[in-house]
């Protein structure tokens, strides 16, 4: 169980979350990105950039 | 060998459902992978970390293509190689590389300057798309439909833009009636199709095109092959027209998403792909 930095709502982690993954936060809608695992830290996840996806 | 002591790096930066998938078809086949964050990586242009075969699957281009190319320089096979990113991350050297090997595609034409741009343009007929030459999920796509759209998009792309946007990439617009085909290519196989299709005459499923799926027939096998083939070949999604004159290539991806075409077409697409990739090590 991680805070969103966002809106403080607990966010909760399936058992094979891994860091680095992006979850989106239940309560606020945000983006988030799970920094690590243990402990848990979320973050914002980084906006799209120019060069991002296929 | 035993497949448990293979040592496969998988280059990423966010982890999306794509990576989470792949590394559970890679647990799956007995191995883990060894995640290198490309926010993390410094490289020496001598060595790279100790791996047998690097998976890229960044999301950023820019990062992907130069992580390649030096871990090929350290000796570290790559899916893809650098050159199959290289060609598939830049429009232009994917419809140089389509067209030195006679495969079907939308004519282009490219120009540098909003001038010769617009003459490009009124030589090919409207519509026309331009496109960046490096972009994806289908952003910054323009459809110019006449001479007065073409003059402002390419007087804003040349005062607003950066100078890759001076690039001009102009394709000859193929009226797909409301969908595409994207197709699943690994090794020699093409695996999978989806359509994408939109009410939008963008049909990138990150635009919001609904994914159905599409049987591999023996045209869009072939298509795919030769484009995939011609890039370099490896692990690719290919986007294909439906035209009169016949399948026509419109864009190679390299590190592709596939997390709506599992379902959609029944093949374990991530198992497929580690699967090959823990051939390739084991040859």
């Amino acid at each position: 169980m991680g805070e969103c930095p966002v809106c403080a709502a607990e966010v909760e982690l399936a058992d094979d979350a891994i860091a680095g993954e992006l979850l989106v936060c239940d309560d606020c809608g945000a983006e988030l990105e799970l920094k690590s695992v243990e402990p848990v830290v979320l973050a914002e996840a980084p906006t799209a950039e120019e060069d991002w996806g296929q | 060998m035993n497949v448990g002591s293979l040592k496969i790096g998988l280059l990423h930066s966010l982890i999306r459902k794509e990576e989470k998938l792949l590394i559970e078809a890679f647990r799956k086949a007995g191995v883990e992978p060894i995640m290198i964050d490309d926010r993390k990586l410094i490289m020496d242009f001598h060595s790279a970390p100790d791996i047998d075969i690097l998976v890229e699957r960044s999301i950023n281009h820019s990062r992907a293509l130069h992580a390649l190319r030096l871990f090929e320089s350290a000796g570290v096979p790559c899916v893809n190689s650098h050159k199959v990113s290289q060609i598939c991350g830049d429009k232009l050297l994917t419809t140089a590389a389509l067209k030195d090997n006679g495969i079907a595609q939308p004519e282009c034409r490219v120009a540098f300057t909003e001038e010769s741009a617009l003459e490009a343009i009124e030589e090919l007929g409207y519509p026309v798309v331009l496109k960046p030459a490096v972009g994806s999920w289908g952003r910054l796509l323009s459809k110019i439909n006449d001479r007065d759209a073409a003059e402002t998009v390419l007087e804003h792309k040349t005062v607003l833009g950066s100078y890759h946007h001076s690039i001009f990439y102009i394709q000859q617009y193929i009226e797909k009636k409301g969908r595409d085909i994207r197709s699943f290519v690994v090794g020699d196989d093409c695996i999978a199709a989806i359509y994408r299709s939109s009410d939008h005459w963008i049909t990138n499923t990150a635009r919001g095109a609904t994914a159905s799926k599409c049987e591999v027939s023996p045209e869009v096998a072939e298509i795919s092959l030769a484009a995939a083939k011609a890039v370099g070949g490896g692990i690719v999604a290919v986007d294909l027209f439906e035209s009169d004159d016949g399948l026509l290539v419109n864009e190679v991806n390299y590190t592709m998403e596939f997390r709506n075409s599992i379902d959609t077409t029944g093949v374990d697409i991530p198992q497929v792909v580690a699967n090959y990739v823990i051939k390739m090590v084991k040859q």
